[in-house]
């Protein structure tokens, strides 16, 4: 299977791969999928508390190069962005940037499922109600 | 052009040059059909097909009369179960096969349980060979065929076909084999094994695709196969189809250059082979042999690099370096490897796995070249993986609680 130039250029070149301190109180990790699938996203964002906005992300991922591309797109997507606006990023966006083909549109929902288990994460550390996002969600 | 090196042998072999200059003037030079008795053409083609019958049947130490050729090992294969089972179905209806089997085995034994058969399919220890205990407990009354691989595909595990040969005559039914990738890079002769059936294809052992061999013995016992394929009653009525002359003719070149360079081959790719497993072994952490390593085709190692997915790992080096991994992600299905899995490996070493299969054209430079390339590649992902990050970390991982999808 060949992969788009997109794909290709993240995999070549992926963006924000790194670790930040899970244990800080503005940090937000997601860590989804099972080695048994082989496919494991850690996704994690660092919330600036004055601005309210997302002022870094990294992510490792154990999967193929699809599933690469996907969560390095997915950083580079979260930098900058609020919460609110994070969790509008849909899985067929990604599908769309990347020209994924079918059998790796389930890169992008884990790249999906990476972002909001990192805001889930997030927002429990602060104490912040993840009832009402969800429905923003 | 940039450097490309070809580890993918067992998925098919380049044709050897001289088998190609032994093909070129059937083609157009000597056109005739081997079924026409009436005009040289005829005959000239004919003659062309006996030759190589006899080279193969010399590689095979078997009479040229035992060979029946197929378009392919899938063929052969399917000629061979459906054949006897149908042949046979007086003596009764069961037959024996190995999970680790090729889909042209599996697939085939689905349709013969669909067709009214009985399929016992045995599991293989972790090292890949078969118990034969296990085996041996399996034959029952009704039991008409064993159906063992000689060597597997992916792990180049080689079974016992002795030993195997010895039960099957012990309780008088027929011992068939998939030979695919065996012939012609070790010693395969049949009778001397007591198997009664075996199949091959051209294309693994450096002639062209599109023609394959049934073996099928003719004497103590005498066994028949009903034909799968109606029309003129080609190959003394097992399989009808005007024959591929010129692939033929190229098959049988190879055989006998494989007769006669099969050893010094063999010698020299044992050497490459366990050059670049222990390499990887002695120099990257936490990399896996996958099958046996004494009871094992020379030109193949099946390696797991732990906490690295083997798509994502080929894609470091996809460009110069072609091999084959049982990752899901490189298969149809989204499943890894059904083989790695029988050997107990789980799925998390499956999803690691690369297979090397050095072929006749493999030079020492290459090797060389691969091991530096794909360590690089290795230590690559790693650090993009989060899960060697947490093996680091001193993670247990099999406490983690992870959230299947």
């Amino acid at each position: 299977m060949a992969y788009s130039n997109k794909v290709m250029d993240h995999f070549a070149n992926p963006r924000n791969v790194g670790t930040l301190s899970k244990d800080a109180k503005n940090v937000g990790t997601g860590l989804v999928g099972a080695p048994e699938c082989g496919d494991v996203m850690r996704l994690q964002i660092q919330v600036n508390e004055e601005t309210g906005l997302i002022e870094d992300a990294k992510f490792k991922t154990f999967g193929c190069g699809s599933a690469i591309a996907s969560s390095s797109l997915a950083t580079e997507w979260l930098k900058g962005k609020s919460i609110d606006e994070a969790l509008t990023i849909d899985n067929m966006d990604i599908v769309e940037e990347l020209a994924l083909p079918p059998v790796k549109i389930h890169c992008s929902v884990l790249a999906e499922d990476a972002i909001k288990a990192a805001i889930k994460d997030y927002q429990a550390k602060n104490n912040i109600a993840v009832e009402a996002n969800e429905q923003v969600a | 052009m940039a450097r490309r090196i070809y580890l993918d042998n067992n998925a098919t072999t380049p044709c050897d040059p001289r088998v190609v200059d032994a093909m070129i003037p059937w083609f157009y030079q000597h056109p005739g059909n081997a079924a026409s008795r009436n005009h040289p053409f005829g005959w000239e083609a004919e003659e062309a097909v006996d030759y190589a019958r006899e080279q193969i049947a010399a590689l095979l130490g078997a009479d040229s009369k035992e060979i029946i050729f197929t378009s392919g090992a899938t063929e052969s294969n399917n000629l061979a179960l459906k054949g006897v089972y149908e042949m046979y179905s007086r003596k009764g209806n069961h037959i024996i096969t190995v999970k680790t089997e090729h889909k042209a085995v599996l697939d085939t034994c689905a349709k013969i349980e669909k067709m009214g058969g009985e399929v016992t399919y045995l599991d293989v220890r972790n090292d890949g060979l078969i118990d034969l205990a296990e085996l041996e407990a399996a034959i029952k009354s009704n039991t008409i065929m064993v159906s063992v691989m000689w060597a597997n595909n992916e792990t180049g595990v080689i079974q016992d076909m002795k030993a195997i040969g010895e039960i099957c005559a012990k309780h008088g039914i027929l011992f068939m084999s998939d030979a695919t990738q065996a012939v012609g890079k070790i010693k395969t002769h049949p009778r001397e094994l007591g198997i009664h059936l075996m199949s091959f294809t051209g294309h693994k052992m450096y002639g062209p695709k599109g023609v394959g061999v049934l073996y099928v013995s003719r004497k103590s016992p005498r066994v028949k196969v009903t034909a799968q394929m109606d029309g003129g009653g080609h190959e003394r009525g097992m399989r009808s189809g005007t024959l591929n002359v010129p692939a033929i003719v190229g098959m049988g070149k190879a055989a006998e250059i494989a007769m006669k360079e099969m050893e010094q081959d063999a010698a020299r790719l044992s050497k490459l082979r366990d050059k670049l497993e222990n390499a990887f072994l002695q120099n990257v952490e936490e990399v896996y042999v996958n099958g046996n390593r004494e009871h094992r085709m020379p030109h193949v190692t099946n390696l797991s690099f732990k906490h690295v997915e083997g798509e994502g790992l080929m894609m470091t080096f996809n460009q110069e370096i072609a091999l084959s991994s049982g990752s899901a992600c490189t298969s149809a299905s989204l499943e890894p490897s059904y083989v790695l899995v029988a050997l107990g490996l789980g799925d998390d070493l499956a999803h690691s796995s690369l297979r090397f299969s050095l072929g006749r054209f493999t030079q020492e430079e290459d090797i060389d070249y691969v091991i530096e390339q794909i360590t690089k590649g290795v230590n690559h992902m790693r650090e993009l993986s989060p899960i060697w990050e947490m093996y680091k970390e001193g993670v247990d991982l099999s406490q983690v609680e992870w959230s299947e999808h």
